[in-house]
């Protein structure tokens, strides 16, 4: 990471881009379900880099993340779809949509400012669900949010006449709607990507992890804790507005069961699973976390079949079994996550003050 | 004006479930700093074993009050094991751990307990055999019956027990040392190992006895009926301030009084705008305000930023 | 940094290998060996969805055996469409109730490029998907999402086997007026069906000179309903209707018998199974809810498919096998008079469909909704459920002369208070 420009990073970015590249043409051969999965793995990995902001950064334990996603998605659906009537442009709606995750984030961080770690695991995961009754129930006596029914028929992310929906011909090679968003998420998720590492090496960066580190003796340092704090939030947040936006456009239909307290729950288990605090493994935990479950749809009929000539256990419970046990496992015998950062590897190897025999 | 005090006593049930639940929660917390999410799923075995036990044993000819009798203790005493076993697989090997290890863990198991109970019991919901004959009573306008008086008798009681545990007893007093500061409680002899595992061990206990309360409140049980209800109950258990066993009790009860008059009456305040259709939140934005003005909870005590 | 960035890269490698390995062992078309006959045989895929995990994993389960026992019986007919033999396969995924998975199966339906999709059971997945498989040109037959926009959004490919929520809304008000009763409290469990539903019926009770004195809430995984119960009590109404699903009607009812609470209970297809009556207990009986078509007792095809379901799952039919064996029906005949299993071929033969379902009479409208939108009641009585009568639609000519079963009911018994 010295020098971006020697030979040998020169040589591993190539490499990348060009996997980067042709990557959906080759998931695509098995199906442009797989696509489709690999785009919202990016979806994900937005998310999770948001809550690394808040989580890995800062120290934050935030349980009710996806609210910001649903802001950013509802945001999107209602400037992009005949429910108001109204059709933005995508260059419009994402910045407005991470503008109001942003004040939702200054919103739900404030009141928790003053409080201890656990507590505030509550009172987050308190407003995301907050957030999501309040989207399911906005339809009467006005009606805003169209409540359980969601809203439908939203808009695609479109430039000029070029939308993202549907199969087109780019440069003679017949692409389709997943592929165009797969390029476009990309984009946005190398943007963000450098957002984040610029972030984290900068004094508000430090800021963060002084605070994480130890509050009391940030604040004797002279850092102002309630704003780096808001900060934290705010930031993390606008990620997780953009992500919902992208992904209010790309499904077509939005609706509050999809931003449950399971997700964000899911979204902090990548990102302590990853490598909490750490880039690149917040970046491998989404994609892992996000394919897993769906390798285990088609894995667990086969195996069994090999290992005992039939089907003990249907796939569908086999799959979040075994997923709540890969936490577990991992948990276990990978405390600081599965690529942690040099630092973070280094603390929780030295074995810990042991109390107890 | 009569269906405050009918909302009273559902709320005062309900909130005695909670309470409950919240011990387990406040016990695990207060000793070791953890909050057990796979606590939930240790009611829902409590009630699913029950279940199990009482029909078996009813089919087999045992009258119905026997056979409850024997799916409670069974249960209690399967979840008493699974408590110990979470603890000492799972939690253990993590002491020492940055906070948010365990917290991933808990979370693992609880998934991995849920999926266990919907492959073993099926995903349909369960009929809860009805164990206490059905009396219904009325006082000035309310309608309540026995399981109800039961449940919150029976609550009161073990809530009386295990203060006279901690509070009366060697092991109570190790688990208070525990709490306090458990590299000097061991330094004065204290098992260390053996008041975690105690503390695990005796919530879930209660956490089995609350599973077959509810599903004799409700006479259903189902592999989800855990999660939604250890949330709550962990509202509660940080409402009343967490490692505190009176936080955690008038936590639970509170807690159900409150969900239960918000329900009943937030509509008529605020002219139909705000409904029951947020009941669910009416703990989470009491559990707010409160933590506003006071951040250890209602009876938290104000422990010092600890460097 | 080179040891780590090789681990990362060999796990994401590992999981679109193990994926592409899955691709692969995904069950390969049954091809019959080629047969000394003239005739080729085809393999028709039709894709199934339907939550097969969480709390409605029963009424997949149940939507999947109907279609399971059309896919068999076809098979055993031996259809010829467009010169060969033609052997249907079904293709079921799960979308467990969410939209976002629906989305994601409804795509791989596509890839796997199936002939026809009969599904998905929730309106809140369906919806969704609808787009991608009119996309795809890929029709759809919906068993039983009822709400009514899946169809409004002018998708050539979108259909559905069952009457949508504002025809069994206004269905239900009507009934509820015709009970004798002034007031009513509803009840919704704030789902796209409950409430739907719920809200249909409000419009077409206050039509029909209701008034409506409460309208309470709950969730869809809720077992606690005695605040809202002692609300509704308070206000004395004298029916009340619930919107939702089985899961949570048959507590209700229990709990409204413990608060003392006399009012009339009216549900609609979500309360109407045997779920509702096995969580209900004792308190289930007199009450009342609707199904959608006419009693499958009433058609000659009903109490036959009734048997034939039992006899080959071991179990009751739950709510919407029925649909789900129409959906399999509707695309296969289509397919017979279009003379071929291609979706181009056949789509526009089946905005022509009359056909006689097990559910009742099939013709669609040109949205894609049933012209004759029949729904039927139901008065739970001493453990089962009684036919009470027919509303709505067009009426339905029994196919054949008597109804097989021996203790057809006699005339439809309405309680007036």
């Amino acid at each position: 990471m010295k020098n971006w420009l020697s030979p040998k990073s020169m040589t591993g970015i190539a490499l990348i881009a060009i996997a980067l590249i042709v990557l959906p043409h080759v998931v695509g051969m098995g199906g442009q379900a797989w696509v489709r999965i690999l785009n919202f793995a990016i979806l994900y990995v937005f998310l999770a880099l948001g809550l690394n902001i808040v989580v890995g950064f800062a120290g934050l334990l935030d349980l009710g993340y996806i609210a910001f996603y649903a802001v950013g998605a509802y945001t999107w659906a209602l400037l992009a779809s005949p429910h108001f009537g109204l059709h933005f442009p995508v260059w419009a709606i994402l910045p407005i949509g991470a503008l109001m995750a942003c004040v939702f984030g200054v919103l739900l961080g404030s009141p928790t400012l003053k409080l201890r770690g656990d507590y505030l695991a509550i009172v987050t995961l308190g407003f995301g669900e907050i957030i999501r009754i309040f989207l399911n129930n906005l339809n009467s006596p006005v009606n805003i949010t169209n409540g359980p029914q969601g809203i439908t028929l939203i808009d695609p992310v479109k430039v000029g006449d070029f939308s993202f929906a549907g199969t087109s011909q780019i440069f003679g090679m017949t692409m389709t709607g997943p592929q165009k968003y797969y390029y476009l998420l990309v984009a946005l998720a190398l943007l963000v990507i450098i957002i984040n590492v610029r972030l984290q090496h900068s004094r508000i960066g430090r800021a963060w992890q002084a605070i994480r580190e130890d509050e009391i003796a940030a604040k004797a340092v002279g850092i102002n804790t309630r704003n780096i704090k808001l900060l934290a939030f705010a930031m993390g947040a606008s990620f997780g507005g953009i992500a919902g936006g992208i992904f209010s456009a790309m499904q077509g239909f939005v609706s509050p069961e999809s931003f449950s307290l399971i997700e964000s729950i899911m979204v902090l288990a990548m990102v302590v699973l990853g490598g909490m605090g750490h880039i690149p493994g917040v970046i491998l935990g989404a994609v892992l976390l996000t394919f897993l479950p769906e390798v285990l749809r088609y894995a667990v009929t086969p195996v069994q079949m090999a290992l005992f000539g039939k089907i003990l256990v249907d796939p569908e419970s086999l799959r979040m079994l075994v997923f709540g046990l890969a936490l577990v496992l991992v948990m276990r015998f990978k405390p600081a996550g599965l690529w942690p950062s040099p630092e973070r590897s280094r603390e929780l190897s030295e074995k810990p003050v042991e109390v107890v025999k | 004006m009569d269906i405050f005090l009918q909302q009273i006593i559902n709320g005062l049930v309900q909130g005695s479930i909670y309470a409950l639940v919240a011990l387990g929660y406040t016990m695990v917390y207060g000793i070791m700093g953890l909050i057990n999410f796979a606590h939930g799923e240790v009611v829902m075995i409590g009630a699913l074993i029950s279940i199990t036990v009482t029909s078996t044993l009813a089919a087999a000819g045992m009258p119905l009050g026997l056979a409850g009798l024997f799916g409670l203790v069974t249960a209690m005493l399967t979840c008493m094991a699974l408590g110990w076993s979470l603890e000492r697989i799972a939690y253990r090997p993590l002491r020492g751990s940055p906070r948010l290890t365990p917290l991933i863990t808990a979370i693992g198991m609880s998934i991995v307990l849920q999926n266990l109970a919907m492959i073993f019991w099926g995903r349909n919901y369960m009929t809860f055999p009805p164990l206490l004959p059905k009396v219904n009573f009325e006082f000035a306008g309310t309608h309540f019956t026995l399981v109800q008086v039961v449940i919150v008798l029976l609550s009161a009681a073990l809530m009386a027990g295990l203060v006279f545990l901690v509070y009366r007893t060697k092991l109570g007093m190790a688990m208070r040392a525990t709490a306090q500061n458990p590299a000097v409680a061991s330094l004065m002899g204290v098992n260390i190992n053996r008041v975690i595992a105690s503390a695990f061990v005796i919530g879930s206990a209660l956490a089995a006895v609350a599973g077959v309360m509810v599903g004799s409140y409700y006479e259903i049980a189902h592999y989800q009926m855990g999660f939604m209800l250890g949330l709550k109950a962990f509202t509660a258990a940080v409402l009343g301030g967490i490692g505190n066993l009176a936080g955690a009790m008038a936590g639970g009860i509170l807690l159900g009084i409150i969900e239960a008059l918000g329900a009943g009456y937030i509509g008529d305040f605020t002219g139909g705008f705000l409904g029951s259709h947020y009941q669910d939140i009416f703990a989470f934005v009491v559990l707010i305000v409160v933590l506003m003005f006071k951040p250890s909870g209602l009876f938290g005590e104000k422990t010092g930023d600890r460097a | 940094m080179q040891a780590k960035l090789s681990v990362a890269a060999l796990s994401v490698a590992a999981a679109f290998a193990l994926s592409a390995c899955g691709q692969k062992e995904a069950p390969a078309p049954v091809a019959a060996p080629a047969a000394p006959e003239t005739k080729p045989e085809i393999v028709v895929k039709l894709g199934h969805v339907a939550p097969m995990t969480g709390p409605q994993a029963h009424l997949g389960k149940d939507n999947e055996s109907g279609a399971l026992l059309a896919v068999e019986e076809l098979n055993a007919q031996g259809l010829e469409i467009g010169g060969a033999k033609v052997k249907f396969q079904l293709v079921s995924e799960d979308d467990q109730a969410d939209p976002k998975q629906g989305t994601i199966v409804a795509q791989k339906l596509i890839d796997a490029k199936v002939n026809g999709v009969v599904g998905h059971l929730n309106s809140g997945t369906t919806i969704p998907a609808s787009k991608l498989y009119f996309d795809a040109g890929l029709p759809q037959v919906s068993p039983s999402a009822t709400n009514p926009k899946y169809t409004q959004q002018g998708f050539a490919t979108a259909f559905r086997v069952m009457a949508n929520d504002i025809q069994q809304g206004k269905v239900l008000g009507e009934f509820a007026a015709k009970q004798g009763v002034k007031t009513v409290a509803i009840i919704d469990d704030r789902t796209a069906y409950g409430q739907g539903l719920a809200d249909e019926f409000r419009k077409a009770a206050e039509a029909a000179g209701l008034k409506v004195v409460a309208n309470e809430y709950t969730n869809d995984k809720a077992t606690d309903f005695k605040a809202i119960l002692t609300k509704i009590k308070s206000t004395k109404a004298e029916l009340v209707f619930y919107g939702g699903m089985d899961a949570q009607g048959g507590p209700l009812v229990k709990q409204m018998k413990d608060l003392g609470i006399k009012a009339k209970f009216l549900g609609g297809d979500g309360v109407c199974t045997p779920e509702f009556m096995k969580l209900g207990g004792p308190a289930a009986d007199g009450e009342y809810c609707s199904l959608p078509g006419v009693p499958l007792e009433q058609l000659a095809k009903g109490p036959e498919f009734k048997s034939k379901f039992e006899a080959k799952f071991g179990y009751q039919i739950q709510l919407y096998a029925p649909n789900a064996y129409d959906a399999v029906m509707v695309i296969a005949d289509s397919m017979k008079r279009a003379g071929s299993v291609e979706p181009a071929a056949y789509l526009p033969e089946i905005a022509k469909t009359k056909m006689e379902g097990v559910s009742g009479n099939i013709e669609f409208d040109q949205f894609g909704d049933l012209t004759s939108g029949a729904i039927t009641l139901y008065q739970y009585q001493g453990g089962a459920l009684n036919y009470v009568e027919t509303l709505g639609g067009a009426p339905v000519a029994p196919a054949a002369e008597a109804p097989a079963a021996p203790t057809a009911p006699a005339a439809p018994v309405e309680e007036k208070k």
